[in-house]
């Protein structure tokens, strides 16, 4: 039994080994790998706390290992009775004040770090050129209006990087929730107000990682809550204000180049347009932007938030979304599409770029 | 103390209600029950002042438009005063005056009749008026959810105390009803507190605006 | 009129069980029932874990997940630990006190049967179209859009279960309050009554905003009313409150009795008294005061602004103060001792790193601007399951082996108790503790799936393995059950031979009255006090006299009976016109069985003097 109760620390150490040896999970998703300021100012309080909590799990342990090879009873047939003690005041003044004092050396950064993070100011500012985003959230898509732009797009946040971004967030249907883990910490999406929170994105971090960053839905939303991803594209302020003016030049819809192009996009406006807008202004109120905006679709990284973008998969997605988005919105609001009028939507759709 | 024990004035204990100790028992048990009552009204009174005035269209009726006070100033009288009318009851009770004690609480249950009366006409007042109706807004729903389980309360009060009278009107007072006629105007008190915190809160300062 | 050497047949047996009001026989209930449910829910957490073993599984549908996941959370926590928590309470706390029965024995049965009517009308769910598939935290917003009936079974079920919790609670309240035998005062009793104490209170005040909260969720789903709807000018943030406001406390409810339940282990099995008792006791009750001042940190990424996130987070950090306290104290109770690894012992060894594990990231969780990162990730699911499981299933599991004997008068078998140990400890750490680092990586809790590249996979088929052991360890526990249930060899008073408490200085199992006579309590640890002074049990506190019990009643279980079905009319009366009527009918049946209660006299019977002398002989012979 003694050898036995030695493994069963083992497998702790091993699994702690293996975290400090730089298991961080992914840089373009995991919390472990800020990119960012709010991200970095989490990071340091998880790193904070995690030395305090590791010096107190290891006084526990040294007590515990102690207790185990010095107090153990070996005999069975064993009769002694040992000291009944009621307790000590000086031991117990001891394990009161020591825990007060790091719960204090935490809690300090704690608040300081929860005022700053909400420091939302300059969004209220009359003129400042701060960048706002209204986020909008709906059943398994993002909505993404860029006010002072004049501009809308969806599932691919665009931003600037090397400066904070403001975000206005609210759902239109369920409450889901905003996070970009890379970046920082999440914020709800609530059916009920509007939240406010920023962002910043650091330009080297952001060119590791691809400039891609990840961002998910982490409130239960329904089915396919685990499905509601989104991506943000981290971009220096030059090329975003080439992205923004790309953008704001597109006033008609794209006119299709090719023939196949052509006959998709005749498709479109007959079964689509009804919800999914092709041009970026934000004319329409909130609520009648049914479905994500598809301007720059042939730019983005994924489908629906998903799939890998190719036309194969486009074509897969229009054709039974159930099957990728189970509970989605978009399932049965058109017709049955032949498959030659699926590739041709699709490959309407893909041709639709901004930027080269 | 034996519970079925037949009872005359001098053998009567000062305190009837809780000298047994399935009495003690009761009698601190209903005081915990009420305790548990206590929150959930508290969280009653919560979402209503969180939902006070929030409807969906500027035409519907607010509190300031509904609240009429010399209608709720007789529901609270009413109540208040039945209140006043089981405190006597209770000090029959406990000298031991079966008839006085019964005479009182049939009192106590009139008033309260009557305090159900004005609060089913001041309901039907809003709906048919106001158009202020349970589906009508969120407003609407937790004003009938708060000021309705307060009146289902007592109901529900006045359905006890009558089945304790018809019960026991011919056996007269025992140590093993003692208690339960005692926890019986506890909860009457209660439901009265209840009133006053819904005619402060929801009434009084419903008008204010 | 003796009762306890009548035969019964299998019917009599069951007509026994169903209108009995003896706590022993109650706390059998609560176990089976308990112990079922915590089978559910164990399926329901490997269904869970297969489907996530690997990225993109379409082992479960994303819509059966969400019903999975719910009803996971909804039965562990409402219909597994809590019954099986007080499935202990029922069994033991009278005894640690030295009183013959509960405060209201009748009560106590409307308790029980209101949670079983409960717990099965949520299960039937699965078989009447779907299980509430919102989470059990149940958000608004979601739970108001879910269609089909799985929302109705969570507000209806849980509304009758928590009913019975609440008037258990109560019944708790009075009895240590009123029912103490003579010399037992507040500061002699066990720490498992004292906890039992302190988790009612909170289950009083706790409860209350949970009626309410279903309530009104069940007035808007079925109804008509407009509380969460926000174009009607509803508010789906006042869900969030009450939830948490009974959700909270509802996580001390639950530990508060496991920390009784290890601070007797520690005792009995290190020899030696508890260190700090005081400390404890004050520990105790601290934790269940601050318990109700934190409900927010679960809303931190809500939006409440930054000053209640702060407030927030600093009343959080402050209940970690005297949850220290009680692990040094318990460490120091071993310190010193003659340490005795029985199967209990190894449940409360193993929970002080996994406890401790647990509550760390507690803290680190109420750090509020960290946990806008771990919020809603699997490093919360991840926290919550190594207190819950490292502390509640550890503690039941331990007062299962501890308190068999006691309730059953049988042991079970230690080495299969630490087989189970084993299997159960090592897989709950290496389901768990990689799950952190998967809420760091970024993985959001209540996914049905996850894509691959992201860096999850590995790790997610670590943790089903881990899931794969834990449940070989409660087959074991079963197997171990019925092995020592069928061979049932029968035990004395104190079969640990170390028992500090009243409860070891009767019978196992005890007679339906308990004690033939009051003890006489001299200090903590009344029953170790005699053991030391010499004496075989305890010092009578009262001449052998006539006991008085509480009639057996089947009214509790028609009372629950009518909300069951009261509850089927109230779900299907917006669509079917047969609703209504059996709404009434149903609160017919409840009203008229507590009328009929009311009504009729109930005083009991006695046990005559003559009676307990003769089971004296016959025990003498035995």
């Amino acid at each position: 039994m003694k050898r036995l109760a030695k493994w069963r620390l083992l497998p702790l150490f091993a699994i702690l080994a293996l975290v400090l040896s730089g298991c961080r999970g992914e840089n373009f998703v995991s919390a472990l790998r800020p990119a960012g300021e709010v991200a970095d100012m989490q990071f340091g309080l998880m790193k904070l706390s995690t030395y305090v909590m590791i010096g107190v799990i290891l006084v526990v342990m040294i007590i515990f290992v102690i207790i185990f090879f010095r107090f153990r009873r070996r005999d069975d047939k064993d009769e002694t009775i040992p000291k009944q003690v009621e307790g000590s005041h000086t031991l117990e003044i001891i394990w009161t004040a020591i825990p007060i004092l790091l719960l204090l050396i935490l809690a300090v950064p704690t608040v300081s770090a929860t005022f700053r993070l909400a420091d939302v100011s300059p969004m209220d500012k009359k003129n400042s050129d701060a960048l706002v985003i209204n986020v909008r959230s709906h059943l398994y898509w993002w909505d993404f209006e860029y006010p002072d732009q004049k501009l809308v797009t969806s599932q691919e946040l665009v931003v600037p990087t090397n400066e904070r971004v403001y975000f206005n967030l609210k759902s239109l249907d369920v409450k889901h929730s905003f996070w970009i883990p890379a970046a920082g910490g999440k914020l709800d999406t609530n059916t009920d107000n509007i939240n406010k929170f920023w962002l910043e994105f650091d330009d080297k971090r952001s060119n590791e990682a691809g400039n891609l960053f990840y961002g998910k839905c982490a409130e239960l939303c329904g089915p396919s809550h685990a499905l509601m991803d989104f991506k943000v594209k981290a971009i220096s302020r030059d090329k975003f204000d080439a992205w923004v003016t790309a953008m704001q030049d597109i006033k008609e819809p794209q006119k299709a180049q090719s023939d196949l192009a052509v006959q998709g996009q005749d498709i479109f406006n007959k079964s689509c347009i009804g919800c999914h807008a092709v041009t970026p202004e934000n004319k329409m109120p909130e609520t009648a932007r049914m479905a994500p905006n598809l301007t720059n679709f042939g730019d983005r990284a994924r489908i629906a938030g998903i799939l890998d973008h190719n036309k194969e998969k486009l074509k897969q997605w229009i054709s039974n979304p159930e099957t990728y988005k189970p509970g989605n919105e978009m399932t049965g609001k058109y017709g049955e599409l032949s498959d030659q009028e699926l590739d041709a939507v699709a490959e309407y759709l893909m041709g639709l770029k901004v930027q080269e | 103390m034996q519970a079925e024990e037949k009872m005359t004035y001098e053998k009567w204990p000062a305190a009837p209600e809780k000298s047994t100790l399935e009495a003690k028992n009761k009698f601190l048990g209903f005081w915990l029950f009420l305790g548990g009552e206590t929150t959930l009204f508290a969280s009653l009174f919560a979402t209503y002042l969180a939902l006070k005035d929030k409807v969906p269209s500027a035409d519907a009726a607010l509190a300031k438009d509904l609240f009429d006070l010399p209608l709720t100033f007789v529901a609270t009288m009413l109540l208040l005063t039945s209140s006043l009318t089981s405190v006597y009851a209770m000090y029959h009770m406990k000298n031991f005056a079966f008839k006085k004690m019964m005479v009182w609480l049939g009192l106590t249950v009139l008033l309260g009749l009557g305090f159900l009366g004005t609060e089913v006409y001041e309901f039907s007042h809003y709906v048919h008026t106001y158009k202020h109706t349970f589906t009508s807004s969120a407003f609407g729903s937790a004003f009938y959810t708060l000021v309705g389980f307060h009146g289902a309360h007592v109901a529900f009060g006045l359905c006890w105390i009558l089945s304790l009278m018809i019960r026991n009107s011919k056996r007269g007072l025992s140590l093993y009803n003692a208690p339960k006629f005692y926890v019986a105007s506890l909860y009457w008190h209660f439901i009265d507190v209840v009133w006053v915190f819904i005619f402060t809160v929801v009434y009084l300062m419903g008008m204010v605006g | 009129m003796s009762t306890i050497a009548q035969k019964k047949g299998f019917g009599g047996t069951i007509w026994d069980f169903l209108t009995t009001v003896d706590h022993k026989k109650i706390a059998i209930l609560y176990l089976i029932a308990g112990g079922f449910f915590f089978v559910v829910g164990g399926l329901e957490a490997v269904f869970i874990r297969v489907q996530l073993a690997v990225p993109n599984n379409d082992f479960v549908s994303a819509g059966a997940f969400n019903q999975i996941i719910t009803m996971h959370g909804t039965t562990m926590i409402f219909l597994a630990a809590m019954p099986l928590l007080f499935a202990f309470m029922n069994a033991v706390m009278p005894l640690q006190i030295g009183a013959r029965d509960v405060a209201f024995p009748f009560v106590n049965a409307l308790g029980f049967w209101l949670f079983f009517f409960g717990g099965i009308f949520l299960n039937l769910s699965w078989f009447l179209g779907g299980a509430p598939d919102a989470g059990w935290t149940s958000y608004a917003s979601l739970a108001i859009h879910s269609k089909g009936h799985g929302v109705d079974f969570y507000v209806l079920g849980l509304q009758i279960a928590g009913l019975g919790t609440l008037i258990g609670g109560i019944n708790f309240l009075v009895t240590i309050i009123n029912m103490r035998a003579p010399g037992m005062t507040y500061m002699r009793m066990p720490l498992f009554t004292w906890s039992t104490f302190v988790a009612s209170a909170m289950i009083l005040f706790a409860f209350p905003p949970l009626t309410v909260g279903l309530t009104l969720m069940m007035f808007d789903r079925l109804f008509g009313a407009n509380f969460f709807e926000v174009a009607m000018g509803g508010n789906t943030v006042i869900w969030e409150h009450l939830f948490w406001i009974f959700g909270h406390p509802e996580v001390y409810i639950l530990i508060l009795p496991a920390f009784g339940i290890f601070s007797e282990i520690f005792a009995i099995f290190s020899r030696k008294r508890l260190f700090g008792y005081s400390s404890m006791v004050f520990a105790t009750v601290l934790i269940g005061f601050l318990g109700f001042m934190v409900w927010a940190h679960h809303m931190f990424t809500t939006g409440l602004g930054p000053v209640a996130n702060a407030i927030f987070a600093v009343a959080t950090m402050a209940i970690g103060v005297p949850t220290g306290i009680k692990i040094f104290n318990w460490l120091f109770t071993m310190w010193g001792g003659s340490v005795k690894f029985t199967t209990p012992m190894y449940y409360a060894f193993g929970f002080i790193p996994s406890f401790v594990c647990g509550g760390v990231t507690g803290i680190m969780v109420a750090t509020a601007a960290a946990d806008y990162q771990y919020h809603d990730t699997y490093f919360v699911v991840a926290h919550f399951h190594y207190v819950i499981v490292g502390g509640v299933v550890l503690a039941i599991l331990a007062a299962t082996h501890l308190w068999w004997p006691k309730m059953f008068g049988t042991m079970l078998n230690e080495t299969l108790g630490k087989i189970t140990f084993w299997f159960f400890f090592i897989g709950f750490h290496l389901t768990f503790f990689i799950q952190h680092f998967l809420g760091l990586w970024g993985m959001p809790r209540r996914v049905f799936t996850y894509l691959p590249g992201q860096g999850f996979d590995f790790s997610n088929l670590i943790s089903s393995v881990g899931a794969a052991f834990m449940s070989i360890g409660v087959l074991v526990l079963l197997y171990n059950i019925i092995m020592t249930s069928v061979k049932n060899v029968k035990v004395g008073n104190d079969p640990w031979g170390d028992g500090r408490t009243l409860e070891w200085s009767i019978p196992s199992p005890p007679p339906f009255y308990n004690f033939k006579q009051l003890p006489l309590v001299r200090g903590l640890d009344a029953f170790w006090l005699e053991k030391m002074a010499g004496k075989k049990g305890m010092t009578p506190a009262e001449p052998l006299g006539d006991i008085h019990m509480p009639n057996a009643s089947f009214i509790p279980f028609m009372i629950s009976l009518g909300l069951f079905i009261a509850a089927f009319g109230a779900m299907y009366h917006k669509n079917h016109a047969w609703g209504l009527p059996v709404i009434i009918l149903g609160l017919l049946v409840t009203f008229g069985s507590m009328f009929l209660r009311s009504v009729k006299d109930d005083h009991g019977f006695h046990i005559h003097k003559e009676d307990l002398v003769e089971d004296n002989e016959k025990g003498a012979k035995a």
